[in-house]
């Protein structure tokens, strides 16, 4: 055992410098003023700024719920293919992934432009044009086409594991598809889920990238507003790093959340 | 007719309706020239069948023979390429499996893990939006039945593969089918287990007073469990009685050969009652045949009468004895041919043997081309 845990040695050293240092940070800069004495104030003028967190919340929840249903049939599509073909559709579904984030949003931007491709197609047939880009709809847009991929492949995981003859006994017993759906796939899913929404709901509720590009100056979220205390004229870094900390424990809540579900099924499983 | 209500079914109606008038009352499920592909591989060639209700039916053959998918017809997992599929006198070669009066325990039990025993066996009832009290009157009484009671809260993974496989029989008896499709649901017991449950199956069967339709690629099952035992190869049916005909009057080489073992000879019909094989003359109980014509001769191994050499009709030489618990099992050189025979008494490796086999216990089968 003592040998087996000096291997994770290198890690904690890495842990320690990377990851627990700059947390202690962060904490201690939220709970400090500029001087270097210890305020709630940072906390407490975060009250300012709910719309902006509400706003972000909202915006990453429904992002999420869109993820979740466009991926769902999709992870199940795939884990019914044949081996070989999963493979290949496992790729075109990470494809994306391989081009940089940015490349990625200013195609979006450059698309959903006043005279973007999009509305220069619909003029031709003349419509439009329509004000797409800098609204909430293009950053929701934004968050799913970048986020989609990371709850396609743990549903698609969760899925390969139900067996198709599971799916057969529940026709077999009456079952019609919706049924199949709510009875078997679903709760059969719920690791996949969690997983699922863990990993978009997380950088989508602290991305600042895909808002500022898709959303203009109307759509500030959370993590546009820790970075203009960083790195913007309203420089202060005391007050981003309560916003920080204030989203931290909002993603570990929502963490929580998801993975007592996961727990509660793996209780079944074991 | 009520029969014909089934009002919706395409197509196919005016052969059906001159079927259905020669259907007996007793006809279950009726299979009409049934043709499966899969990837342009036939799995069924113009399958065509009745089962008779509350009847213990068992499709026994090879590997890849077409039983399994017969089963999943019959289901309504696989749609067929051409032919119907008549339940109770309906037309329901359409018919998604939710909607048809069968159920199915699978080969691998397909129990939902994310349930517990109780909710298992309750599936179909909920769907079926039935009384909670009358659910749980229903499974409880079920459980019972299978030997499962006291294990409603128990979680599926807990169980063995014998409680699991009792479970997905409970599941499926519960909704009160017409016909239980079984797809070798002991094939993952061991042996003694496998021997209990079917016993239990057939009293199931008979306690329940529904129809089995069963698969399976062991011939012992089969005889075992059955009333009637249907023989399949390469998609096609070799031959349909109950376990004691198939087992005494097989119709080819192939069903004598794939149920339980046998000396298969070609032979020559002399004339009625008189046959010629291995070199000699027999007179034997068949009929019927052309004067001189080729037959193919089987004769069990248990039913050769081994005698001292000079006794014999013939003549053989020992060259291999494997005991096998009840009996002996002896490979005897006659003729070119080896002999099976199978006797409580060993004789020993290179003693000459004579052999009696008595008119009753040669078959006689009109030759085929293989």
């Amino acid at each position: 055992m003592v040998q087996k845990k000096s291997l994770a040695a290198p890690y904690l050293v890495w842990m320690a410098a990377f990851i627990i240092a700059p947390l202690i940070i962060v904490v201690y800069f939220a709970l400090t003023d500029s001087a270097g004495n210890f305020t709630l104030d940072n906390l407490m003028t975060i009250g300012r700024y709910s719309t902006v967190f509400a706003r972000s919340l909202i915006l990453a929840a429904v992002a999420t719920a869109i993820c979740l249903v466009l991926a769902f049939p999709v992870g199940y599509f795939l884990s019914r293919l044949r081996t070989s073909k999963q493979h290949i559709m496992q790729m075109l579904v990470m494809l994306p992934m391989w081009m940089n984030f940015l490349l990625r949003t200013y195609a979006w931007m450059s698309l959903l432009e006043k005279n973007g491709i999009i509305n220069r197609i619909l003029g031709l047939v003349g419509l439009g044009p329509f004000e797409m880009i800098n609204t909430s709809g293009a950053v929701v847009l934004g968050m799913v086409y970048n986020y989609l991929p990371y709850m396609i492949l743990p549903l698609y995981t969760a899925m390969t594991k139900i067996d198709q003859s599971v799916v057969e006994a529940a026709q077999d017993l009456g079952a019609g598809m919706g049924k199949i759906l709510t009875r078997v796939l679903i709760p059969l899913s719920v690791p996949g889920i969690a997983t699922g929404i863990t990993m978009v709901f997380v950088p989508a509720v602290s991305t600042f990238i895909i808002s500022r590009m898709l959303g203009g100056g109307s759509n500030l979220l959370i993590g546009d507003l820790i970075e203009l205390q960083f790195l913007g004229n309203s420089y202060n870094y005391n007050l981003g790093s309560a916003m920080s900390l204030v989203l931290m424990v909002i993603v570990l809540l929502c963490m929580s959340f998801t993975s007592s579900f996961d727990e509660e099924d793996m209780e079944g499983v074991v | 007719m009520r029969a014909m209500a089934g009002g919706n079914v395409p197509l196919r109606r005016p052969t059906a309706k001159g079927d259905l008038s020669k259907m007996d009352n007793n006809v279950i499920v009726s299979l009409q020239n049934i043709v499966v592909d899969f990837d342009g591989q036939n799995i069924l060639n113009g399958l065509s069948l009745d089962l008779h209700d509350k009847e213990f039916v068992t499709f026994l053959g090879p590997s890849g023979c077409g039983k399994t998918t017969t089963l999943r017809v019959i289901g309504g997992f696989v749609e067929p390429k051409s032919g119907s599929v008549f339940f109770d006198g309906k037309d329901i070669t359409g018919l998604p499996p939710y909607k048809r009066q069968v159920n199915t325990v699978f080969q691998k039990y397909a129990l939902f893990p994310h349930l517990n025993v109780f909710e298992n066996v309750a599936f179909g009832l909920r769907l079926k939006k039935e009384d909670e009290r009358v659910i749980r009157s229903k499974v409880l009484e079920m459980l019972e039945v299978v030997g499962l009671k006291g294990f409603e809260r128990r979680n599926i993974a807990t169980l063995s593969g014998g409680q699991q496989q009792r479970v997905a029989i409970a599941r499926g008896l519960v909704n009160q089918p017409r016909v239980l499709l079984l797809d070798e649901p002991l094939g993952a017991l061991d042996l003694k287990l496998r021997k209990e449950m079917q016993l239990e199956l057939k009293r199931l069967q008979r306690e329940m007073d529904i129809t089995f339709l069963y698969v399976t690629h062991d011939q012992e099952e089969a005889l075992t469990m059955s009333d009637t035992v249907v023989v399949m190869k390469d998609g096609l049916i070799q031959q349909i009685g109950s376990p004691e005909d198939i087992y005494n009057e097989p119709q080819n080489a192939f069903v004598a050969d794939f149920i339980g073992e046998s000396n298969i000879l070609d032979g020559l019909m002399l004339r009625d009652f008189r046959v010629e094989f291995a070199g000699n003359e027999f007179t034997c109980v068949d009929k019927g045949f052309a004067r001189n014509q080729p037959v193919q001769v089987v004769v069990r191994p248990e039913d050769i009468k081994v005698v001292p050499a000079i006794q014999g009709q013939l003549t053989g030489m020992v060259n291999e004895v494997i005991f096998k618990g009840v009996h002996f099992e002896m490979h005897v050189e006659q003729g070119g041919h080896e002999w099976i025979i199978h006797s409580t008494q060993a004789s020993q490796p290179g003693e000459v043997i004579g052999m009696c086999i008595g008119p009753d216990e040669i078959h006689i089968m009109a030759r085929t081309e293989e």
